[in-house]
């Protein structure tokens, strides 16, 4: 353990994190909203936004994050000079979050559809016999009920997009895999003990998100 | 699918959907339009960008190489990861919890950690453990292997507790073992009711080749946005003709586990409200 009694190798690890829970936030809210609307597009009564939505989710499900991130990178900043700002690491955190953020809204779209899936159809046609419009059935009957249902779903694409937030130190942010593959490579003799470090801090994350959300999930699923 | 969510259109409404069509439409163009155009103006749609992609060499110096590295090591995984996720769900169901134990805490701790830190510490840390190098290729493939096979193991256990509990009693009543019991009555219907999530995540695994890239391992991505665009200069274009085939890898992947998710559930091989409890698990996950 002695590798971490260093300062200088405990601040790379707290930064690492910490870049790791910033990525995560800020893709998880701006993912959560892309993916909702994504969702109510691809049920909308218009064919031209039912099919933007699925031709976004079949474009971004399918490709690899890698290959996205990377694109934000070297298409969107480095070659068509979209800056998000004008801090270099800022700019690439950001860059980042567009990346991770339409990834997942992907998922969060699926999600989200197979949640309104499991409303039954006469809450639906309740709705329309009071006369309510598309837009009020959607957002006051169904998606409250298909939110309860998809908790555990929408916990499970956290955690994924937890892991995925160490695919963006490809583009320079000194996040978690960033500095463990540093302190590998400067402290040859603990690999194990700098592995299990990094690797149990990412399970004491994630394993307790993972069960926090299925109680959640159980506990707020519409009993029918 | 979802048409219940509103009334069939009548003639006023069929009018507000035309308009509502033509104004979103308009939008969508115009937003297609600024990428074009911007595309255009840093000189993207050149001959030179794009005349590359029609000669043979390229094809077969570059994307085909890069297409089979790719496809090399998502079979050797897809393999090795079916073993190991068959192997450690019968681990954990096992009844003997020094078997059971150990296995659930390795699914838990390969589910929890990213990919990346995994394929990280295989080419980076184990050549200092090993004093040699450790090849690329294997990194990724055991990375893939780890995680890929532990969530395989959580579909396969929920493919199996979701077989009707009489199947197992009668296999007992005839006077079959514990282990036969699970060769020949339970993994045969959970295999066969979990095909669909175990196909969208050998796709997860595919994708997840391109983290490859990262160490250098001369898979798709690598291959051209890397040493084709250093060729011939022309990044962008590199990176979605790569994209374009990969989507067309993975969508034709995916569409096969949905064809198999609809004959599954027409021939009523998989209970209607199998894992109710805890969809998480059984999801493909990436």
């Amino acid at each position: 353990m002695e590798v971490f009694n260093d300062p200088e190798n405990q601040e790379l690890f707290l930064t690492g994190f910490s870049w790791i829970l910033r990525l995560t936030g800020a893709s998880a809210v701006l993912a959560l909203i892309l993916g909702v609307m994504l969702a109510a597009m691809r049920v909308s009564p218009i064919p031209v936004l039912r099919w933007f939505g699925s031709a976004w989710v079949n474009v971004f499900r399918n490709t690899p994050l890698t290959l996205i991130i990377f694109f934000c990178y070297f298409g969107l900043f480095a070659t068509l000079g979209l800056s998000a700002s004008d801090d270099l690491i800022l700019n690439n955190f950001w860059l980042g979050v567009i990346g991770l953020s339409v990834y997942t809204a992907a998922f969060v779209c699926e999600a989200v559809r197979s949640g309104i899936n499991t409303v039954p159809s006469g809450q639906a046609e309740a709705a329309r016999a009071i006369g309510l419009t598309f837009a009020q059935t959607l957002r006051i009957i169904v998606l409250p009920q298909a939110g309860r249902a998809v908790i555990a779903p929408l916990g499970s694409i956290l955690i994924a997009l937890t892991k995925n937030a160490t695919i963006v130190g490809t583009i320079g942010v000194a996040e978690a895999a960033n500095a463990m593959k540093t302190l590998i490579n400067d402290n040859g003799d603990a690999v194990i003990t700098i592995f299990l470090v990094f690797a149990g801090t990412f399970v004491a994350l994630l394993v307790p998100t993972g069960y926090l959300f299925s109680w959640l999930g159980n506990r707020l699923a519409v009993k029918r | 699918m979802s048409s219940f969510l509103y009334d069939h259109p009548g003639p006023k409404a069929r009018t507000r959907n035309l308009i509502l069509s033509i104004v979103f439409g308009i939008a969508l163009a115009g937003l297609l339009w600024f990428i074009y155009d911007k595309f255009d103006s840093k000189g993207l749609w050149t001959t030179v960008q794009w005349k590359p992609f029609t000669q043979a060499q390229v094809w077969t110096d570059f994307i085909l190489p890069g297409l089979w590295a790719t496809l090399s090591a998502a079979l050797t995984a897809m393999v090795l990861a079916l073993a190991f996720g068959l192997l450690f769900s019968v681990g954990r169901l096992s009844e003997h919890r020094w078997l059971s134990a150990p296995a659930g805490v390795i699914i838990e701790f390969c589910r929890a950690v990213p990919l990346l830190l995994m394929i990280f510490f295989l080419f980076y840390g184990v050549p200092f453990l090993i004093q040699q190098p450790f090849p690329a290729f294997w990194a990724v493939v055991l990375g893939l292997t780890l995680y890929n096979g532990s969530v395989l193991a959580e579909a396969f256990r929920a493919g199996v507790r979701a077989v009707p509990r009489g199947q197992s009693e009668a296999a007992q009543a005839v006077g079959l073992r514990k282990g036969q019991v699970m060769q020949y009555i339970l993994l045969p219907q959970a295999a066969r009711s979990m095909l669909p999530v175990i196909v969208s995540q050998l796709v997860v695994l595919l994708k997840d080749t391109a983290l490859g890239y990262i160490i250098a391992y001369p898979e798709l991505l690598q291959q051209g946005v890397t040493v084709l665009a250093a060729n011939y200069g022309n990044l962008v274009a590199a990176a979605i003709v790569i994209a374009v085939i990969y989507i067309l890898i993975n969508s034709s992947l995916t569409s096969f586990a949905g064809w198999l998710e609809r004959r599954t559930q027409r021939r009523g091989l998989r209970p209607a409200r199998a894992g109710t409890t805890r969809l998480e698990t059984i999801e493909p996950q990436g």
